[in-house]
């Protein structure tokens, strides 16, 4: 069935949630943003800023971890999605790709892949074909389609886990950390078929990120997250150019080698900035 | 052949067909065990309370007739001449799967991501109250089953074995009883069904994505609840077929529950996570029993048939606590 579609409205938004763990533990504080639909957006921020948190808001994976979203709302497509569980999400085209891969160890990468279709009810062909996309983009993971995941590399098992999202035709993927563990080159590598299933497939990315110089490269527009809130979005080139995230993010210092006198300036000025 | 090596053989075949009933009783725990990592306490109980249905639906027993003559005074006890096996068994089915979607709805449900030791608890609870209303339903009573599967020795076997013996040598075949056999191969086709299943149907593979990383199987779209309640009704199927075999070797009474304990020593051989563990642990339990019986009985006096199969556990614990199947850890490095 085909639907009327804004395609100015966000795709996905967030509004000023507050995410609760095990009833007592505060770890979200109002966090906003806005996905547009075919875009790459990235949240930034150290450990413990709340990126995974507000991934798993959206994906409603929280209530799994005993979080719950106690304030603001999440939009997806129009609707409210709170109290929708991961798999109805995943049916209307929204799933995350968790940290760490967690691909299924004991399956193998195909069987890995077809996990990722269980919610689709269109057919074996249309599944079959799917697959074959996923290993045109990912040709690696057809060499090792036999080998039981666990034994796979690091890079293969991103590889099958982004693969295996996108087994349910997702319009959006919730991509957690991809860069976690791997090699430089390898990290390159797997933004470069992030951005080509962007263009090609018109997959919209939200990508939690700690890797913030890569991420400013591939995305469109960033959040950057301090303790549970934002402290600054903007588009990724102004992000870049940003001396406050320049000295923070990406360790690149304005005026050369610095002085002791000078850090407790940083820590002064980085709690204003948060 | 010699008549001792024949006895031999005869105690060996009669060890592989009590060991495939052990085996039966594991495979119900794994299942669970694999796909939740709940302990199921109740497993016994849920054979017990299956057969206790099949026995009331076949023989046309009222359910609860005992609670409705004390609450109204009337006295039906049973509606008419019964069902046939066949009914009663579709009938048997439906009631386990519907067990296994109240067991989701009323417990786990409300347990999800406890501590294991509450969810164990919480089965401990589930078998007290599945024996209860067991009782309540179909009452205390022994019944003997009978769906149909032969019984008593084979004497075809028995002709057979005893031309085996040298000429001359006192020996007249071999006892092998039918109803052990037929549960044997209703075993192995059991085994062969949840393989097959498991191997090369989404819902198979789904199962399996659960027991290895719960967390990715939700990210994925796979619903737990369901998954649960498919297992459960799974782990119900193979109450039955337990509770079935187990009823038509010692008739339906409480004891039937108390299967559970024998495949305890069974999973820890095969370790709690392998459907072929649950098979071979059993096989080794049931063979070792009974050969311990027969050639180190009689030096000690006998009748360590059965704390025979808890000795062989408390060795595995000590040498390797992972079972002889345990799933290995796959772990990168």
């Amino acid at each position: 069935m085909l639907q009327k579609v804004d395609d100015t409205a966000p795709l996905l938004t967030v509004n000023n949630i507050e995410v609760i763990y095990n009833h007592v533990i505060l770890v979200l504080k109002g966090v906003s943003l806005s996905v547009p639909r075919g875009g790459i957006v990235a949240i930034l921020g150290a450990n413990g800023a709340g990126k995974t948190t507000t991934l798993k808001a959206i994906s409603n994976l929280l209530r799994a971890e005993r979080g719950e979203v106690t304030k603001g709302s999440i939009t997806f497509e129009g609707d409210e999605i709170q109290n929708l569980s991961p798999s109805e999400l995943v049916k209307r085209g929204c799933i995350q790709v968790m940290e760490g891969r967690h691909c299924f160890g004991h399956l193998t990468i195909e069987e890995n892949l077809m996990t990722g279709a269980f919610t689709r009810t269109d057919g074996r062909t249309a599944i079959n074909r799917d697959l074959e996309k996923v290993y045109t983009y990912f040709p690696r993971l057809k060499e090792r389609r036999k080998s039981q995941a666990g034994y796979t590399s690091g890079g293969e098992q991103q590889m099958c886990a982004i693969g295996r999202a996108l087994m349910s035709r997702p319009t959006t993927i919730l991509l957690d950390e991809p860069s976690m563990g791997l090699a430089p080159q390898l990290v390159e590598e797997i933004f470069e078929i992030v951005r080509n299933l962007n263009a090609q497939e018109g997959v919209t990315f939200l990508l939690a990120e700690q890797n913030t110089n890569i991420a400013l490269r591939y995305a469109t527009y960033g959040y950057i997250l301090e303790s549970g809130r934002v402290v600054m979005d903007g588009d990724a080139k102004e992000l870049r150019e940003n001396e406050d995230v320049k000295e923070f993010y990406l360790g690149i210092a304005g005026e050369g080698r610095k002085s002791f006198r000078d850090v407790k300036h940083y820590k002064r000025r980085k709690r204003w900035l948060a | 052949m010699s008549p001792d090596f024949l006895n031999f053989i005869e105690t060996f075949l009669n060890g592989l067909m009590a060991g495939v009933m052990y085996s039966l009783v594991a495979l119900g725990f794994v299942l669970i065990f694999k796909a939740s990592g709940i302990f199921n306490f109740a497993q016994g109980v849920m054979a017990l309370f299956a057969a206790l249905t099949l026995v009331g639906f076949q023989t046309g027993q009222v359910p609860f007739a005992h609670l409705i003559r004390a609450i109204f005074g009337v006295e039906i006890l049973h509606w008419g001449a019964g069902m046939p096996t066949i009914l009663a068994l579709i009938l048997t089915m439906g009631v386990m799967v519907a067990l296994a979607f109240l067991i989701e709805r009323l417990v786990l449900k409300h347990l999800v991501n406890q501590a294991p030791i509450i969810l164990f608890m919480a089965t401990i609870g589930l078998a007290w109250f599945l024996e209860g209303l067991g009782d309540l339903m179909w009452g205390a009573d022994i019944k003997p089953m009978d769906v149909g599967l032969p019984s008593g020795g084979s004497f075809w076997w028995e002709d057979l074995t005893a031309t085996w013996a040298a000429q001359g040598s006192d020996y007249y075949g071999m006892y092998i009883d039918t109803l052990d056999v037929s549960a044997a191969i209703i075993a192995v086709a059991l085994v062969v069904a949840l393989s097959l299943f498991s191997q090369y149907t989404a819902t198979g593979r789904a199962l399996r994505a659960v027991a290895d990383d719960h967390q990715a199987a939700l990210s994925v779209g796979i619903s737990l609840r369901r998954i649960w309640v498919i297992v459960w009704s799974l782990a119900g199927f193979v109450a039955l077929v337990a509770g079935i075999l187990w009823g038509a070797k010692s008739g339906v009474q409480f004891s039937l529950s108390l299967i559970a304990l024998k495949a305890l020593p069974v999973l820890i051989l095969g370790g709690f996570t392998s459907i072929p563990g649950a098979i071979v642990g059993g096989l080794i339990i049931g063979v070792g029993e009974k050969l311990a019986e027969a050639y180190i009985g009689p030096l000690v006096g006998g009748a360590i048939e059965n704390w025979f199969a808890y000795m062989l556990a408390l060795a595995f614990l000590l040498f390797r606590p992972q079972g002889l199947y345990g799933e290995k850890i796959i772990e990168r490095i």
